[in-house]
């Protein structure tokens, strides 16, 4: 086991962790169209009670992210975290508001209404996709900072990343593909919003808007998500040579995908489960399980998505301000023991993997209907 | 070109300081009543499990309706702070984060997936699993809490106690060298021990206030007896561990950070025989002047206590402030160097990194680095002041912890007594006292953390490096606009949730 499979096999960790992060933002989706797709008090309570059951799942992988990259790629934690300050604050702003939202809003004793935890759900549901979609984007479009390890030994200015201008972070939103990214993920977020309601909901209204919804979302997604591939693959990318020295290379991205051309069939099985889920849903009102191969496919093209920026030589977190300091797999991992440890504990997380489907299969064995949130004394 | 960039103030440490504490103190009022809650409920379901009575079904149901609604404010209030550490402390990140970001990872990984999968079960599963998964799931739910505390409270020790590690000048980076040392640090597992045992006496506390309440209220009488006895028990049990195991923290930062328990213990001029301070007047609003001072004002004292507390010898010798200035020989005889002596070897440590990046004499700087990393923090300091923490709120959060936690062995042993002796429904002073555990177990809580943490300023890795190296490039106005929106935000999110609580508790359990 060599020291350059750990920091690949770190990577597709990351990348795991990332895709399955996206995936689970169908809570965030969900919730962003409770207004949408729930037109009554009722309705909107079934839609919370149904992404109330999930939305651990998304906050923990959330969690797990930070900290799986943390332990794997600290320089990224420090530089990015550090130095895209505000945008890091806002995404966890709007997740702490969600994280009480649940709970608060149909207890006795709420002195801030139903109508705010809802509007917080809501903002949390928008903006949370978002922010996260416009921070991966930053994978290929690059940011505003520098590191200078030496600065360390420097006691009176001793830190090593800094954004290189005073808008710690917020500047990365000037970039339309950026921005044009981040769209996209809330589309996406809230087709797979649409499709979990579809599957976890037992109530023919409910599903009755559901469609609807999922057709003109899907509309929405391509039209952002399409553009924002086109001129990813074609574009310039972020390569580093042998000795560590980054420069840029035409059409990286694309060039990444049939280096590694397995990862692109993995793209398009990913691209056509996502079809198949959202098609079939939208032809047959029989059919529920459209967040499956849906979900599936998702997590495949989002995993090769982040593989492509970081594998095959090149800088997944790619400097605009100076090229020399974008970040590789290799000049910002862990140490090959930390990452050997860490290599061993990840063999816990298929037994994680198991018991939550378990879990997640028990609750879910019967739709949410009506009948079931006015009878559970602990519905939200 | 980068250091014209810069614009690190004191400001931004101070903020940055500033709103790690608001949200960690915070997030502390939820963690140890998750903790303690866990084991109550999870010990009210199993006796529902075992009787299958519809009185111990509600009683399940109502403490866990508690339970959840604290549960989602320590959810909330906790992602901040593993973010905090990339925001805030973004060299800090860099220089330990090889050490730091494991535990943190398989926190994630372990404790928190175990956590959020079965709340869900235990809040939705009541009707949609059998009772066996569900009770599992109920003890699961705690038990994943409690991993969770295991190993933030691993990244917390080895902040306090590096160990496990070295210093790679190549990456300019600390970088783990043992796994095992580093989870298993003794430091760590007092921390653990001490941390959680203390959880299950605010657990306990919380139950036995509410039951305290409705006896009072002459409701709910049978399920506030049955609550106190289970609570009372847990209490006493975890108050008298959580003694031992403090005994056992005080031991280790004794041999570890002598100038926190000097702090604590408002001790200016060590030596040996050295007595162990009950009261003394500190003046809580200012820094005394340990340099001439001999000693506080006012001081009752137990005589030869505190050596045998920090070297289990009642002769054993106990730095004092001015002794770790000035250096001093250990009672094995080693010496430990003056301030002077550390800030030159860090200096050396820093510079000799500094060449070294810079290619000069490679072999001859990894040699001064190995022999002066270890003090390399203090080649950042400038003075003697900066290494001292402030006595006062040391000296009294940890009379504070202490005082409360004989006081909680006492009631809880009183309210066992009056149960099975007596009739707990009559004395209501005793009801009184049991509701006031409520907030004293709270005040004992935090106040075990203000020692802790503002005991080992200004360290953010002891010895290592300072607060003021370990800040993220920020500016202070910046960090200042986020203290408050945190402020004004868990405020409100407390209040909401104390509002919620009471009106819960009013409720009563669904009989």
């Amino acid at each position: 086991m060599t020291y350059d499979f750990l920091q690949h096999y770190w990577w597709f960790i990351i990348a795991l962790l990332g895709s399955i992060l996206v995936f689970l933002l169908f809570v965030q989706g969900a919730n962003s169209m409770i207004f949408q797709l729930g037109k009554t008090e009722e309705d909107r309570r079934i839609l919370i009670n149904s992404t109330g059951r999930k939305w651990e799942f998304t906050f923990t992988t959330l969690v797990t992210f930070g900290g799986a990259f943390f332990a794997s790629f600290p320089l990224f934690y420090s530089t990015s975290f550090g130095g895209a300050y505000w945008v890091w604050l806002l995404i966890l702003f709007t997740f702490i508001i969600q994280a009480i939202s649940y709970e608060f809003q149909n207890k006795a004793g709420n002195i801030f209404g139903v109508r705010t935890f809802q509007t917080c759900l809501i903002i949390n549901g928008i903006l949370g996709p978002l922010l996260l979609g416009g921070a991966v984007a930053t994978f290929f479009t690059g940011s505003n900072f520098i590191v200078e390890k030496g600065n360390i030994t420097d006691s009176l200015q001793p830190v090593i990343s800094h954004w290189a201008n005073a808008s710690r972070g917020l500047d990365v939103l000037l970039n339309p593909w950026v921005v044009v990214f981040g769209i996209a993920v809330v589309f996406l977020a809230r087709i797979l919003g649409t499709l979990y309601i579809n599957n976890n909901v037992d109530d023919a209204i409910i599903r009755g808007r559901v469609r609807k919804q999922l057709l003109i979302n899907t509309v929405l997604f391509l039209v952002f998500f399409l553009p924002f591939l086109i001129v990813t693959l074609i574009g310039e990318g972020y390569t580093v040579n042998a000795s560590g020295v980054v420069f840029m290379e035409p059409m990286k991205y694309l060039n990444n995908l049939i280096a590694m051309w397995p990862l692109a069939v993995v793209l398009l099985v990913g691209v056509l489960l996502l079809l198949f889920g959202i098609i079939k849903t939208i032809a047959s009102s029989a059919y529920t399980r459209g967040i499956w191969p849906a979900g599936i496919g998702v997590v495949l093209v989002v995993l090769v998505l982040f593989l492509i920026a970081g594998w095959n030589n090149t800088a997944y977190y790619p400097s605009t301000a100076d090229l020399q300091s974008s970040l590789t797999i290799q000049n910002s991992c862990s140490s090959e023991f930390t990452l050997k440890a860490m290599f061993y504990v990840s063999f816990l997380v298929p037994f994680v993997l198991g018991y939550i489907i378990y879990a997640w299969r028990a609750i879910d064995k019967k739709a949410i209907t009506r009948e079931e949130i006015i009878d559970d004394d602990h519905a939200y | 070109m980068e250091n014209l960039l810069l614009t690190i103030d004191p400001g931004t440490v101070d903020w940055s300081r500033a709103q790690f504490a608001l949200t960690a103190i915070y997030h502390w009022l939820f963690v140890p009543l998750t903790l303690g809650l866990a084991v109550i409920m999870g010990i009210v379901e199993t006796c529902y499990y075992k009787t299958r009575t519809e009185f111990w079904r509600s009683a399940a149901r109502f403490w866990q309706r508690l339970f959840g609604i604290n549960f989602a404010m320590g959810v909330a209030t906790g992602i901040i702070l593993e973010f905090e550490f990339g925001t805030n402390w973004s060299n800090y990140s860099w220089f330990v984060g090889d050490i730091f970001g494991a535990p943190l990872a398989i926190e994630g990984i372990l404790a928190f997936f175990m956590e959020s999968t079965f709340v869900a079960v235990m809040f939705f599963g009541w009707k949609k699993v059998s009772p066996g998964f569900h009770l599992a799931s109920t003890w699961l739910t705690g038990l994943g809490a409690t991993l969770s505390a295991w190993w933030i409270l691993v990244a917390n020790a080895w902040m306090q106690y590096p160990i496990g590690c070295t210093f790679n000048p190549d990456t300019m980076r600390n970088e783990m060298t043992s796994f095992l040392d580093v989870a298993l640090s003794p430091f760590a597992i007092d921390k653990f021990t001490h941390t959680v045992t203390s959880a299950w006496v605010l657990g306990a506390a919380f139950t036995v206030g509410v039951s305290c309440w409705f006896l009072l209220r002459k409701r709910h009488t049978e399920l506030a007896k049955q609550s106190i006895k289970i609570g009372s028990i847990v209490g006493l049990v975890a108050s008298l561990l959580a003694a031992f195991t403090g005994d056992n923290s005080a031991y280790m930062v004794a041999q570890t950070q002598p100038m926190k328990l000097a702090a604590m213990e408002a001790l200016y001029e060590g030596g040996t025989d050295q007595s162990l301070t009950g009261i003394a007047f500190v003046n809580p609003f200012k820094q005394p002047d340990y340099m001439t001072e001999a000693e506080p004002p006012m001081r009752i004292a137990v005589p030869n206590m505190l050596s045998v507390l920090a070297t289990h010898d009642p002769h054993g010798f106990v730095p004092g402030v001015r002794d770790i200035i000035k250096g001093y020989t250990k009672t094995d005889g080693t010496c430990e160097p003056s301030l002077k002596e550390k800030q030159e070897r860090g200096r050396n440590a820093i510079q000799a990194l500094k060449d070294f990046r810079a290619g000069k004499d490679k072999e001859a700087n990894r040699k001064i680095l190995d022999r002066d990393m270890k003090y390399f923090g203090y080649g950042y300091i400038k003075n003697a002041d900066q290494i001292v923490p402030f006595i006062p709120i040391n000296f009294w959060a940890f009379r504070t912890m202490v005082g409360l936690g004989c006081l909680f062995i006492l009631v809880f042993a009183v309210m066992l007594f009056i149960l099975y002796k007596k009739d707990i429904t009559r004395p209501r002073w005793l009801q009184y006292v049991g509701l006031a555990l409520i907030p004293l177990a709270f005040i004992a809580s935090e106040s075990g953390w203000l020692v802790a943490e503002f005991g080992r300023q200004p360290w953010t890795i002891q010895d290592m490096l300072p607060t003021w190296a370990a800040v993220s490039d920020l500016s202070s106005g910046g960090i200042a606009l986020t203290f408050f929106l945190f402020l004004v935000l868990f405020t409100g999110m407390l209040t909401a949730e104390i509002s919620i609580m009471c009106k819960q508790i009013k409720k009563g359990p669904e009989l």
